[in-house]
């Protein structure tokens, strides 16, 4: 059920977030890493407090580099957090990723999405 | 400003790898995005501080211990370890900043908007408060004291706002619907 995700009741009487002008994502895979990282803290792949330290020391590496691009890119970052705790877990290999995305990236543009 | 591709596409590449491995499903993270997108949000935290104007008993419970008081409500989880609230009185005006990353009391006003993560707000609003007060068009008095309270992973903290005066006889309902949400991150004072 799609209300047990933060153990918060639905609020049907009140008006959704996007009603304060505010969108959450930007681009759609934003929403789907966040939501990735969600089920798997959920299912104990990684305790929250484990993600949001590697999500600091990413944004604080970020902070002091010199490369920092014009928009704030948090979702890079959080994926970042992500790919780190994962292998910290044994969860998902780096070289693992690396080889999918590889692998990905050799599709041909107009692939099914 | 769009990502740039490799990071899309290491994004599907890091979900079909999940998949595989049993740990994720599509459906879920379909489910998942559209309750965030959809369901939750700063109604949640609109609505206990509505009550708390009503009712001293609650709001002393709540000042006493957030998360407890919010439970009374159903709202849990959603990262809450122990949700702080913080009062403004007159003499004190609170504001709420993560500098660390992006830490944000989730069950009460869902997620965070885009210029919380923001690097500028993150480290200049510790800095010179006031002057990003000013920049939300947010004017604190000089004799009121301007209170930064930190986030963290650990402690998650919503700003109790004043209540104009003026709407001493509004309904609870009515009340959360005027409660907004930067009012409760503390960049925004209520007004008639």
């Amino acid at each position: 059920m799609v209300n047990d995700l933060g153990e918060l009741p639905l609020q049907d009487e009140f008006q959704p977030p996007m009603a304060n002008g505010e969108v959450l994502f930007d681009e759609p895979w934003q929403g789907r890493i966040f939501a990735m990282a969600l089920l798997l803290a959920k299912q104990e792949c990684f305790a929250w407090t484990e993600f949001q330290t590697e999500l600091i020391e990413v944004i604080h590496d970020w902070e002091v580099s010199e490369d920092q691009a014009e928009i704030y890119p948090y979702y890079e970052h959080f994926q970042e957090a992500l790919k780190r705790v994962l292998a910290a877990k044994n969860v998902v290999a780096p070289t693992e990723l690396d080889a999918r995305t590889v692998e990905f990236s050799a599709r041909p543009h107009d692939h099914d999405h | 400003m769009m990502t740039d591709s490799k990071v899309i596409v290491r994004a599907e590449a890091l979900e079909s790898l999940l998949i595989e491995k049993g740990l994720v499903d599509p459906d879920r993270i379909d489910e998942t995005i559209t309750f965030y997108n959809e369901r939750v949000g700063p109604m949640n935290g609109a609505q206990v501080v509505a009550r708390a104007w009503q009712d001293p008993e609650f709001k002393a419970r709540l000042l006493d211990d957030g998360t407890a008081a919010i439970e009374e409500f159903g709202f849990s989880g959603g990262q809450v370890d122990k949700l702080v609230i913080v009062e403004n009185t007159p003499d004190t005006h609170n504001v709420v900043v993560c500098t660390l990353c992006s830490c944000y009391p989730w069950a009460v006003l869902g997620l965070p908007p885009r210029w919380y993560k923001d690097p500028a707000y993150r480290s200049r609003v510790v800095r010179e408060p006031r002057a990003v007060l000013k920049e939300f068009g947010t004017v604190i008095p000089e004799d009121t004291t301007v209170q930064v309270w930190d986030s963290s992973a650990e402690i998650r903290y919503m700003v109790l706002p004043l209540m104009p005066a003026s709407w001493a006889d509004q309904s609870v309902d009515v009340l959360a619907s005027k409660v907004s949400r930067d009012s409760m991150i503390g960049v925004e004072v209520l007004a008639d």
